[in-house]
């Protein structure tokens, strides 16, 4: 397989090229190929390391990224804040420089401070690979959804996807939003305008506040949660009067198109961000996300490491 | 007796209007018109410019209490190294300046360490809590310049308005550092664009402008003079305008990082661009600099905030803010507003002498016969490049590393002792 990747870290969608997009894409499939067989593993990673530096809690994207560096045949190890010196105050910067010192080959990192994935990037030799930092980004997660539409619908260009929810604290809706962009797809924002900042217009993505206006157009609807519930008191009266507006219930999935994609990035509220039953149902998506999801993390940990070993099948 | 003479530079004097080449004779001191004697250190100064030592009324010294920072020492070292012959310090020390013991502990460590004359400002409120007023009568007494809560805005307009209307009694100006922390908790940087796609939490231009607007009423309604520190959004540009065309005692300082650059620095994350208030947009750098022009603006201030490497070398949001500035003002001054054609030359000696020299009243702040021998030799055509390696300060954070600049002081002549001597050219006597 030729290749156009040569970076060492995946920090961020909006710095890579169509191609680079692309090539994650192409690979990933790849690998979900491999997942459907009898023997799930290749070894491509054999005798390399893959750390992951989880220091906010996260279930799926972790145990996603265990079994992407697993079936890869790399050696893993995970690290929570409670198991790291980080609960006893040293800084990321030892704690990343003891890793190296362990040759710690890629470094998967989850935290809650954006650019922490940059940080770490800037001062190490090993691979860094972002796992969701602050309200940054969360690349994986933005590969995985373009993934799922492109396996889905055939394409991304000329798609209309719409992401509903708390945007300005959302890495996955800027994650998304910049691989759909670049890929070709017309990306509409819709959410309370308290959590919709206008700026976001500059960014590329169109801006709407009603949600029942935009429904009918819409090839792809990825909801996401709503976040630091504490913290949006002053930006949002509460859950139910969010769901009242901007809930996917039963009554506003009757103005979707029949094949909608209904995409959820987890962990869902069930009657909050969208009906159970639909979430259920015929045109979710969200389990496929999950699955997917191991063959992107897959793909970003074969790159970023050479990308040799994985023949040309 | 002791004697400079400075010989044939061009003598910019903005108080007493003199602009022309010609000599400045410091005696014991003082500088004196008439003749040097036979013993005069003669130090030639051809092509060079001659000004009253220049001032910088916003700097944090960190002593007491912080001294893995920056002390007096080094402090006063890199300021001379700048072209400053006196500072102003801020209270925020650790315990805060906001009673005449740790001021006079100060301006003793100054006497003994320093290299510059340290002015001290008192806090506003006790511990800079913004709760209870500080002793305003006991700190003029042990001699502070000025008041103020730098880094912890008054919040109570209440406290605020006493604060003012206490001060004016003993004729001491209030510095505002303008933030409503309701509208900018949490924030690391401009609200805005960059903000958005770099996911950090924003700390919004109106955060300041709505603090302007009040210290604007306020300073109208109690005649108070107040001045608010690092200006940085151009709404607070146009409302100090506004209330200064009314005559209103209000003022603003600008702060060579807002004067030249902007939020979309921060793509890299790098925490030497993370200050408070934060880079903000080009448009405005240009009001900020408009306001400079049209003398809005009246004060040039660094906000020297030095910071370890073990400190800012963190997540960019768990960072301290600041940067340093005494070692690069002058030269980011000279090259963005005068040899941009912005300013006349003397229009900004005057902001970084006499104007804060009287506003505080320094005693200094002008070459005339009989002033106190602070002076400044500038070669307003010398082109370098800012290493932070090579800075006096403790600390090196500063945003403009590797920045081609022009324009640099080669003396700095401290109360007639030569303190900074850039190319070793004065020998010493």
């Amino acid at each position: 397989m030729s290749t156009t990747w040569h970076r060492k870290d995946l920090l961020s969608l909006r710095e890579l090229s169509v191609e680079e997009l692309q090539q994650v894409l192409t690979t990933a499939k790849v690998f979900k190929e491999i997942l459907g067989r009898p023997i799930k593993k290749v070894p491509s990673l054999q005798g390399r390391t893959v750390v992951n530096l989880f220091v906010e809690p996260s279930t799926r994207t972790k145990i996603s990224f265990e079994l992407a560096a697993v079936r890869l045949s790399a050696d893993v190890v995970s690290l929570d804040k409670d198991s790291s010196s980080i609960r006893k105050g040293e800084s990321l910067k030892d704690t990343a420089r003891n890793l190296e010192a362990l040759q710690a080959g890629i470094i998967v990192i989850r935290h809650r401070s954006a650019g922490a994935a940059h940080f770490l990037a800037e001062r190490l030799k090993a691979s860094v690979i972002n796992a969701g930092d602050g309200a940054h980004e969360h690349p994986t997660q933005g590969l995985l959804d373009t993934f799922t539409i492109q396996e889905r619908l055939g394409k991304i260009e000329g798609v209309r996807v719409l992401i509903v929810g708390d945007i300005i604290h959302s890495r996955v809706a800027r994650s998304n939003l910049w691989a759909l962009l670049k890929l070709g797809a017309k990306v509409k924002m819709v959410g309370p305008s308290t959590l919709l900042p206008k700026e976001f217009s500059e960014l590329g993505a169109e801006v709407s506040y009603d949600l029942d206006a935009e429904l009918e157009q819409a090839d792809v609807i990825n909801l996401l949660r709503i976040q630091h519930e504490r913290q949006v008191q002053a930006r949002l009266p509460s859950v139910g009067e969010y769901s009242g507006f901007f809930g996917l219930n039963l009554d506003r999935f009757k103005k979707c198109k029949p094949g909608v994609l209904l995409m959820h990035p987890g962990p869902v509220h069930r009657g909050v961000e969208i009906a159970s039953e639909l979430a259920d149902g015929p045109q979710s998506v969200i389990l496929d996300q999950v699955t997917n999801g191991l063959a992107v993390r897959m793909a970003v940990l074969y790159l970023v490491s050479g990308g040799r070993g994985l023949g040309d099948s | 007796m002791r004697e400079i003479l400075l010989q044939g530079g061009r003598v910019v004097d903005p108080k007493s209007g003199r602009d022309a080449k010609g000599d400045v004779l410091i005696r014991d001191g003082k500088i004196v018109s008439g003749k040097p004697s036979k013993e005069a250190v003669i130090v030639k100064v051809d092509g060079c410019v001659v000004t009253p030592g220049l001032i910088d009324p916003h700097v944090h010294l960190r002593e007491p209490g912080q001294s893995a920072k920056e002390t007096i020492a080094t402090g006063t070292a890199a300021a001379v190294a700048g072209g400053f012959t006196s500072v102003i310090a801020m209270p925020n020390t650790s315990p805060a300046a906001d009673g005449p013991n740790t001021i006079a502990w100060i301006r003793q460590r100054a006497r003994e360490t320093g290299v510059a004359n340290v002015f001290t400002t008192g806090a506003i409120s006790v511990g800079q809590k913004g709760e209870a007023l500080a002793p305003f009568g006991a700190l003029k007494q042990a001699g502070v310049v000025g008041l103020t809560d730098d880094g912890h805005c008054i919040q109570s307009a209440e406290l605020m308005r006493r604060a003012l209307e206490y001060a004016r009694m003993f004729d001491l100006p209030v510095c505002d550092h303008c933030e409503d922390t309701s509208l900018s908790a949490g924030g690391v940087m401009n609200e805005g664009k960059w903000s958005r796609i770099l996911g950090l939490p924003g700390w919004p231009g109106i955060a300041e402008e709505v603090i302007v607007a009040r210290n604007a009423l306020l300073a109208e309604l109690t005649g108070a003079r107040v001045l608010c520190q690092h200006l940085s959004s151009a709404a607070s540009v146009r409302i100090l305008r506004e209330a200064r065309a009314r005559g209103v005692p209000i003022d603003g300082e600008a702060s060579p990082h807002h004067l030249t650059l902007t939020d979309d620095l921060i793509e890299g994350y790098n925490t030497d661009f993370k200050m408070n208030p934060p880079l903000r947009t080009k448009g405005d750098v240009e009001a900020v600099k408009r306001g400079v022009a049209d003398g809005t603006i009246r004060f040039l201030a660094t906000d020297h905030a030095p910071h370890c490497n073990y400190e800012k070398e963190v997540e960019f949001d768990q960072a301290p803010f600041g940067v340093v500035g005494l070692e690069t003002a002058l030269g980011i001054y000279l090259t963005e507003l005068v040899h941009s054609g912005l300013l006349p030359l003397k229009d900004v000696i005057e902001k970084m002498s006499s104007i804060p020299s009287d506003y505080f009243k320094l005693g200094r702040g002008t070459l005339a016969d009989g002033a106190v021998g602070d002076v400044t030799v500038i070669d307003l055509e010398r082109k370098w490049t800012v290493k932070k390696a090579e800075f006096k300060s403790k600390s090196k954070n500063t945003p403009f590393e590797g920045r081609e600049l022009k324009g640099r002081a080669v003396f700095t002549i401290v109360g007639g002792e030569i303190r900074h001597d850039l190319d070793g050219r004065a020998g010493h006597p």
